[in-house]
This record gives structure tokens, C-alpha cells and sequence, in this order.
């Protein structure tokens, strides 16, 4: 686990690649949308760290389930915690760019940079019950209560997720479902024609590479600075 | 049979103790009441209540006011047992630990149904209108039962972190805001006596969360008191 995987550094070109192509894609590929221009654009990376931020976090869900399972019986269960931490750190960035494009894309379509619709209360809840885990971990000192609490509130923190994805399922909303059938109060709808239908899966798996990218040098990360805080704990004894 | 009894022992047993100690201290029902009074004052002063405002706001207020005493009462539940060792003594029974997270939680679903007892009549005769209908006491039960079920499992792993008093109510906002809209909307629809097909959904959300988080609760509450 010391030296980097020789795989890690062919994901990452390969990662490079296919997120350069996407960008091309969505800038030079997909056509204008007629009503709202040059910012619909926005819609395929928006949709795509949306994914990825409930990805991180269904990632940090399973892990905590596993860790719990496991942790009285086996040793390496920590290896869960480490797992965890990575797909909520990853998790709240994507989500805080999903956000923040909304943001942009809302400004001249909504006319407005937030309302506190449904979709947006929802995905601001759930990003700050992650915020909250990493607040729970900096306050406790002992490693494996540490990770047994964070199990815990990936857990709780979970429920948020499936209310953000449905939000504009069930509730009125005047946020688009683009993929499968928008409500009619819904503002800034379109439907995607072929060429803008491969962009965005295009934009979708070059998110999830760079999610798994990024899921993997954290968790390398994570076991590096676990072995720094052992040898710091053999100096001092 | 015998299992079941037996924890229905331990839980009413916990439930006793906790209820017993607080009436003979009276410190947190008191604390709670007091804040919920300040927090209603607060509002009064802060939003300007007119009548015409005040029906609109009323189920919010509400709301808050019972939210955030209830976070003072499960920090306080939780940090006494902590304190001097008690939670230890508790763990050390011979009894099935969810049987103590269900004993603690009915104690604090107590305590806040007390002060939802006394804020409403108070509320109802301060703005003069009436509170006390059945179908926004259904909905204190259920909106109550969610938040403490989940504030008691949060409030057990809070009081055992460094950074305890400020990090309930962080841990448990985010988590219980979907909780404490349903309800809100629940109890403006039963005070402007909207029709029950506007109000239903909303008091299906509140049975669905009380549900998962109980459920949730009786799952985790093993490895939140382990040591």
C-alpha cells in the first residue's frame, strides 16, 4: 500500500482523457437548446456531480454498515472507516458544484440564484448532515469510537438522500426532471435530443471515473495517515 | 414471552427513574418550559405578531419552540447519565440495551409532551386562539415521537464526544428538518382546517419517519453504547 499502484496512475490518465472528452463534448458536440442557450450546458456536468455526491454518500452508507458488522470480530475493519470518510468527503464537494452550478444555471432561467423549492431545500439538508459527520468525527479523539459513531450517522445521515432524489418525484417542484416526466409547474424543462443524450451519458461516466479516481487516492490517503498516526504513537511511547 | 416482559421491565424500570428523579429535582422540566416561554417571547417581538400574521406563523412557532426546548431536555438527559458514571451502572445491567435507549426515549417523549401540555394553553390564551385540537395533538404525539426517538440515539453518541453541548443540535437539525417541515405543514393544515386530503400526506410523512428513525435507533443503539 506504500508506492502507488501502477493501475492508480493509468485511472488517472485515463480519467484526464475521458473528462477532456466530455468537456469537448458539452462545449463543441451537444447542440444549443433553443429557449435557454448557451447555460443549459450547465445540465450535463449539474446532473453529473449530483450523482456523484449521492454516490459518495451511498458509498459512505455502505461502508458504515459493513464496519459495524464487522468491527467486533474482525481487525481490519477499519479499513471501512477509512472507505466511509472518502465517499463523504467526496460526496460533499460534488454535491457543493452541483449546488453552485444549479446556482449559475438558475440565475437567468429562475430568474433568481436560490428558491427555496423542495429539490434545493432538500440537497442543502443533506449537505449539511455531511458537514455535520465531519464535525461528529473532529470531536472525538479515540479512533475506534471515532469510526463506530461515524457509522452510525452515515447511517442516519443516509435518509437524506433518497428525500433529496424524490423530492422532485413527489413534491410540486419548479425544479425539471429532465429523465422521465417533468411536472407541469416545473420551469426550465427540455427534452434531449440524440446528440445531447450521448454528452450527457458521456458526462456521466467520466464523473464516475473521476469518482472512482478520487475514491481511490482517498483511501490511500486515509491508510497512509493511519499508519503516520501509528509511528507518531511509537514515539512517543 | 418471558423476554418480552423482561424488557418491558427494564424499559418502564429506566422510564421510572428517569421520571422519579425529575420530579424530585424538577431542574429540566423547568429549564425547558422557561426557554420555550423566552423562545415564544422572542418571536413575539422579533416577527411582530399582528393577528393576521400570527395564524399563518403559529404552527412554525410552534414548532420551534418545542424543537429546540427538546434539544435542551435530551442534552440534559443524556449528559446526567454521562456525568457520574450512571450510564456505565446502565450498561452494566443485565438487561437488553435497547430496552435502555427505549426506556430514555420514553422519558424524554415525556418531557416533551409536558411542555407541549403547558406551552399550548399558554400560546392559546397569550394570542387567543385554541391549540387544543385533537388533530394537532395527533400530530404533536407523532411529530415528538420522531424527534426524540432519533434526539435520544443522537444525544447518547453527542454527550460522549469532546465538543458534546454544540454538537446535538448540529447532529440533529440536519437529520430531523424534513421531520419538523411535515409536521409544521401538518399542524397549519388541522389550524387553517384545511381539508384532511391536503393534510393526509403530510401525516404519512410523519409516520414514515417515526418509523425509520425508531427502527434505525433499535438497530444502532448497540454500538453507540459499547465500550
Amino acid at each position: 500500500m506504500n508506492a502507488k499502484s501502477k493501475w492508480l496512475s493509468v485511472l488517472d490518465v485515463v480519467t484526464i482523457v475521458l473528462f477532456l472528452t466530455a468537456t469537448i463534448l458539452v462545449f463543441f458536440f451537444a447542440p444549443m437548446e433553443r429557449v435557454m442557450g448557451l447555460v443549459q450546458k450547465v445540465f450535463y456536468f449539474h446532473v453529473a456531480t449530483a450523482w456523484i455526491g449521492m454516490l459518495g454518500f451511498f458509498v459512505a452508507m455502505v461502508a458504515g454498515i459493513i464496519y459495524l458488522a464487522t468491527h467486533r470480530t474482525r481487525q481490519d475493519a477499519k479499513k471501512w472507516d477509512i472507505v466511509a470518510v472518502a465517499g463523504v468527503e467526496i460526496g460533499l464537494v460534488f454535491t457543493l458544484i452541483c449546488i453552485v452550478t444549479g446556482s449559475i444555471w438558475a440565475r437567468p432561467i429562475w430568474n433568481s440564484w436560490w428558491t427555496w423549492d423542495p429539490r434545493l431545500t432538500t440537497v442543502t439538508i443533506m449537505e449539511l448532515a455531511y458537514a455535520a459527520y465531519l464535525m461528529l468525527r473532529a470531536g472525538i479523539e479515540d479512533p475506534e469510537r471515532r469510526a463506530r459513531f461515524g457509522a452510525v450517522y452515515s447511517i442516519i445521515a443516509f435518509i437524506s438522500v433518497p428525500l433529496t432524489f424524490f423530492s422532485i418525484r413527489i413534491w410540486r417542484t419548479i425544479h425539471p426532471v429532465v429523465i422521465g416526466s417533468s411536472d407541469p409547474s416545473a420551469s426550465g424543462a427540455f427534452d434531449m435530443t440524440p446528440r445531447m443524450g450521448l454528452t450527457f451519458a458521456m458526462s456521466l461516466v467520466s464523473f464516475s471515473f473521476i469518482f472512482i479516481t478520487l475514491l481511490w487516492h482517498r483511501i490511500r490517503m486515509g491508510y497512509l495517515a493511519d499508519k503516520v498516526e501509528q509511528l507518531k504513537l511509537r514515539l512517543t511511547q | 414471552m418471558k423476554t418480552v416482559s423482561n424488557f418491558m421491565r427494564a424499559m418502564l424500570a429506566i422510564v421510572w427513574k428517569d421520571l422519579a428523579a425529575e420530579w424530585r429535582s424538577r431542574e429540566l422540566i423547568s429549564a425547558m418550559l422557561v426557554f420555550a416561554l423566552l423562545v415564544i417571547f422572542i418571536f413575539n417581538f422579533a416577527l411582530e405578531l399582528t393577528p393576521q400574521t400570527r395564524s399563518d406563523v403559529t404552527s412554525g412557532i410552534l414548532w420551534v419552540t418545542l424543537t429546540f426546548a427538546g434539544t435542551l431536555g435530551l442534552n440534559r438527559s443524556m449528559a446526567v447519565e454521562k456525568d457520574r458514571g450512571c450510564l456505565d451502572g446502565l450498561l452494566l445491567a443485565p438487561v437488553d440495551r435497547t430496552a435502555i435507549y427505549f426506556g430514555k426515549t420514553l422519558a424524554n417523549f415525556v418531557f416533551m409532551l409536558l411542555v407541549a401540555a403547558i406551552i399550548l394553553p399558554v400560546y392559546s390564551v397569550l394570542y387567543n386562539t385554541n391549540l387544543l385540537l385533537g388533530g394537532l395533538l395527533l400530530v404533536i404525539l407523532l411529530g415528538a415521537w420522531g424527534y426524540v426517538s432519533i434526539g435520544t440515539l443522537l444525544a447518547s453518541m453527542a454527550v460522549q464526544a469532546r465538543t458534546r453541548d454544540i454538537l446535538l443540535p448540529i447532529l440533529l437539525f440536519p437529520v430531523t428538518v424534513p421531520l419538523v417541515v411535515a409536521a409544521v405543514k401538518a399542524s397549519s393544515g388541522y389550524l387553517k382546517a384545511l381539508d384532511m386530503v391536503e393534510i393526509n400526506p403530510w401525516i404519512n410523512l410523519l409516520i414514515v419517519f417515526d418509523l425509520v428513525f425508531t427502527a434505525i435507533a433499535f438497530l444502532v443503539f448497540d454500538s453507540v453504547v459499547e465500550e
